[in-house]
């Protein structure tokens, strides 16, 4: 249990996806705009970073590695991931209306987004078994969830401000990612 | 004579300096944070990229006829999925040290943006030669401003260029550079990128006063928006016209 709770913090909040390795970060400026919609989109890559997470994890675990396929990696989950999408959205749009309209917009975009493959390969780079690794994927996804609402909120904020003309638009955005970088190291001490 | 009349030459050039993937298209941002701790590491993953940007232009070209638009983006992330993996093994054999410090970001080089973005506008509508010659000029654009943030973040981070202690350090009372050791971390790269943007803004300004105005960048990190995603077609736009459905 305690392993599990350091794995999710450890996932979330030391080694934040957005924050401390720059994955995701399209989707993290793309739609950041409004605090509705970055709740939209983080809802949607936890989901869909979790379940990659499991189904590269078991078919790492059951086929690549037992036939000594894991120089396949890349290729396969980067079809395996844009399949999955595919198919979750059209489950989605079919049987759970609601839930597609809240967070079905959003899963095409997630495709090829650099999160969901990075998620995956650190997950065999780390060498974590399949549970571990499906609870490692859903704490990436609730650490970008965390930062794209915070950035969302913040840029809100800045829409009121007078800056400085050749910081506006998104340079005084990514600064105040850089900021938002800078307190998400603090917790680099929780975890040795 | 007028060398930009060649046209392969005008490719390599436009990718240089004309459509810089970084710094004028700001495309490809993850790996230019990721990577650029220092020069090297900047050099490794850029001419690497470049491999791949330029082979993958030249196979998605040579074989555009064949493919059925509907299954385009799919073939493409194939191709490229092949070429990484074969960059990714010839890494690993000749540059080990390199190999371990770019890490994950070698297999991302897949997802970048670049690459699918030039399969899409560009070789996916013209011919094998000019397609290679495309991906060598915007993969060489994409090293040579990688690799300068690279040294920018190392010299002010740790006072080295590729390595070697260039700004010599203070030590035993002796007057010297004291790093800026912030810069060699995240939240360094983030501020690299944000006066980047700063001062781009400035140069965007004075050359379209000048009437010579620069090619529209199109990355996220510039424009804030899914905007001018190179991969709109795969999503429909959907994320912005729904965030203009509520603005209105």
């Amino acid at each position: 249990m305690k392993t599990i709770i350091l794995l999710l913090v450890s996932s979330a909040i030391v080694n934040n996806v957005v924050l401390s390795q720059f994955l995701g970060l399209c989707p993290f400026l793309g739609v950041s705009k409004k605090t509705e919609t970055a709740a939209g989109m983080g809802a949607a890559v936890i989901f869909v970073i979790t379940l990659a997470s499991f189904v590269t994890g078991i078919l790492y675990n059951f086929i690549l590695k037992p036939l000594d396929l894991d120089y396949l990696n890349t290729i396969v989950f980067i079809i395996v991931i844009a399949a999955l999408v595919q198919f979750v959205e059209m489950v989605l749009k079919k049987y759970v209306k609601s839930l597609y309209e809240s967070l079905g917009v959003y899963l095409p975009l997630i495709t090829t987004n650099c999160a969901v493959l990075g998620t995956a390969l650190n997950v065999v780079a780390k060498d974590l078994d399949i549970l571990t690794g499906t609870i490692y994927g859903f704490g990436v996804g609730i650490g970008f969830f965390i930062a794209i609402v915070i950035m969302a909120g913040i840029r809100e904020k800045i829409e009121y401000n007078d800056i400085p003309k050749p910081f506006r638009g998104t340079a005084i955005v990514v600064l105040a990612a850089g900021l938002m970088a800078i307190a998400f190291m603090g917790f680099s001490g929780i975890i040795n | 004579m007028k060398n930009i009349k060649n046209p392969l030459l005008e490719r390599l050039l436009n990718g240089i300096i004309k459509e810089n993937p970084t710094v004028v298209l700001m495309l490809g941002m993850c790996p230019t944070l990721a990577v650029t701790t220092s020069m090297i590491n900047g050099i490794g993953m850029g001419l690497s990229t470049t491999v791949v940007l330029a082979f993958s232009n030249a196979c998605i070209s040579a074989l555009r006829k064949f493919i059925p638009n509907s299954v385009r983006m799919p073939s493409y992330i194939v191709i490229v999925a092949s070429l990484v993996t074969i960059v990714q093994f010839l890494m690993q054999g000749y540059f080990p040290g390199l190999y371990t410090s770019l890490g994950i970001y070698i297999p991302l080089i897949v997802v970048n943006c670049i690459i699918l973005g030039r399969a899409e506008s560009y070789a996916s509508k013209n011919p094998v030669l000019p397609s290679f010659f495309d991906g060598i000029g915007m993969g060489l654009g994409f090293t040579i401003s990688i690799s300068i943030i690279g040294l920018l973040r190392e010299l002010l981070g740790a006072g080295q260029a590729l390595g070697y202690q260039v700004l010599p350090l203070s030590e035993n009372g002796h007057l010297g550079y004291s790093p800026i050791a912030i810069f060699v971390l995240a939240p360094g790269a983030f501020f690299i990128l944000s006066f980047l943007i700063a001062i781009m803004n400035v140069v965007r300004d004075k050359m379209a006063k000048a009437g010579k105005p620069l090619s529209p960048a199109v990355g996220s990190v510039f424009t804030g928006d899914c905007s001018g995603c190179s991969l709109k077609s795969t999503c429909q736009g959907h994320i912005t016209t729904k965030e203009c459905e509520r603005e209105e």
